[in-house]
């Protein structure tokens, strides 16, 4: 409670910051310095850490054995490798679909029930803890997805032309915004995401703890908000396409550093 | 001898083509298909935001095949050509609103979201200042199109009203209405042609843009 007080009120002083003619960059990376000791995403951290090891579920079974990648249990490094392909499900997937799986075999979840469940309600909530703490897990390391099966190539395929597709009211792609470097909407820096954008910028800063509205949100919200935003129809909860996108925005991010979870305006 | 040489090569030649023939991969995958079948499983309807709103019309697809580089010259002109036959001039010919409406619109960046109630204009703003500069005074503007501060001044438009500054109004109103027009894979909204504003909205954010009265010319 006390370090949301103070992301507050830093917010604000950010915010004044802004108004005296510093970029939004500056003003982020200076409340993120004075935040070093007391990011709240250490709060969904240990919560997170808390419900991997808690049993639950109609199995009443800790998700200590899930395999993320990197072998049962193994959870350092696994996120900068995340989306891969895995053998059991034959299909790519991302750390929250992948979550899903873990939550369905070992504590008997029912994984399409979570998917639908809205953000911040229910399981919701589990998945958002899990994916702050896996994600800290590997916080300082570098992307580095793996490409070597032919469902991960394709999926960066398919996920590069998604990227690039435009469409609805407003023809808006994810290009519209991040094909290209140096372009802000309003004060707002927009990465460019066809290449690395640098250490802990873009796909590198999410998982995500947002000052504005004190919550958690993985990569799978930041995607939800960005096709709301760009007048898209809904795309469902670990969706194909929305792994598909981080197949491309993650292997594009190669050698990034993670800072995840990251804090964001 | 030298026909069995011939022969013998014809044959040589032949076999290297079974061979790579053997060697190639298979044809590439058709990712056209494969990613309309990961739309259609992925999106759903939600409020005002149908899946209906994934079909593409000929300039969307033709930008988005060319992944982020430029489109063949012929193509671009073709689809400009497309777009330019939907511009709707003021039927009235009046071009110039209330550049304070208008600034209004060029504030207000909602609308078409499946958080918005309604797809009718008047809950709908111009998203301007997202990606444009426009007067001095609004310093959080973005940066995807250019700036349009003293827009109309920049362009020798002191009177709206004469005849030297009509070509310029049908031009602005045709950026506005659609600005694929003049710019086949533009990253700007085709507000009159998708709908999203009506003539009256446009009318006034052409004030904002060419009133010589408008902060955009003015300061």
């Amino acid at each position: 409670m006390k370090a949301l007080l103070i992301a507050i009120a830093l917010c604000v002083s950010a915010c004044g910051a802004l108004a005296q003619g510093k970029s939004t960059a500056d003003g982020i990376a200076e409340y993120r310095k004075m935040l070093e000791d007391g990011n709240p995403a250490e709060l969904f951290e240990a919560k997170g850490e808390g419900l991997w090891k808690q049993k639950r579920g109609p199995r009443n079974m800790s998700l200590e054995q899930c395999d993320l990648g990197k072998g049962p249990g193994q959870v350092r490094g696994a996120f900068v490798e995340l989306p891969r392909y895995f053998a059991d499900t034959r299909k790519v997937q991302d750390l929250e679909s992948r979550l899903l799986t873990c939550m369905e075999t070992l504590q008997g979840f029912d994984a399409g029930e979570i998917a639908k469940t809205p953000f911040g309600r229910g399981e919701q909530l589990t998945l958002e803890a899990l994916a702050a703490w896996i994600s800290a897990e590997s916080r300082g390391q570098r992307f580095n997805l793996p490409q070597g099966h032919a469902q991960e190539r394709m999926s960066y395929e398919l996920g590069k032309r998604a990227f690039f597709y435009r469409a609805g009211p407003h023809d808006f792609a994810c290009a519209s915004c991040h094909g290209e470097a140096g372009k802000r909407i309003r004060l707002q820096d927009l990465p460019k995401l066809t290449v690395n954008p640098g250490d802990g910028v873009g796909f590198a800063a999410w998982p995500a703890y947002r000052v504005s509205n004190g919550e958690m949100w993985s990569m799978q919200r930041r995607l939800n908000d960005c096709f709301r935003q760009q007048r898209f129809p809904y795309p469902g909860y670990a969706s194909d396409l929305t792994i598909a996108l981080g197949v491309y925005m993650g292997v594009n991010a190669k050698g990034a550093e993670s800072i995840a979870p990251a804090l964001k305006r | 001898m030298h026909i069995q040489r011939r022969t013998g090569r014809a044959a040589a030649l032949g076999a290297l083509i079974v061979l790579a023939g053997c060697a190639a991969p298979a044809s590439a995958p058709d990712y056209d298909a494969l990613l309309a079948e990961m739309l259609k499983a992925s999106f759903r309807d939600q409020g005002i935001a149908t899946v209906d709103r994934l079909k593409q019309d000929a300039s969307n697809a033709e930008c988005s095949k060319a992944l982020g580089t430029g489109l063949p010259e012929a193509t671009a002109k073709a689809i400009e050509a497309a777009n330019l036959k939907t511009v709707k001039m003021p039927a009235d010919g009046r071009f110039i609103g209330d550049w304070k409406e208008g600034e209004k619109l060029a504030q207000n960046g909602r609308g078409m979201t499946w958080t918005d109630a309604s797809t009718a204009t008047s809950a709908n703003g111009g998203n301007c200042y997202n990606c444009h500069q426009i007067t001095k005074a609004e310093i959080s503007y973005g940066t995807i199109g250019p700036s349009l501060y003293q827009y109309g001044k920049l362009r020798g438009v002191t009177d709206p009203a004469a005849p030297a500054s009509a070509e310029m109004l049908k031009y602005t109103w045709g950026k506005i209405w659609n600005a694929k027009a003049t710019n086949a894979c533009s990253n700007m909204p085709r507000f009159g042609h998708a709908g999203v504003l009506n003539a009256a909205q446009i009318r006034d954010l052409m004030a904002l843009l060419l009133d010589p009265t408008s902060p955009v010319n003015a300061q």
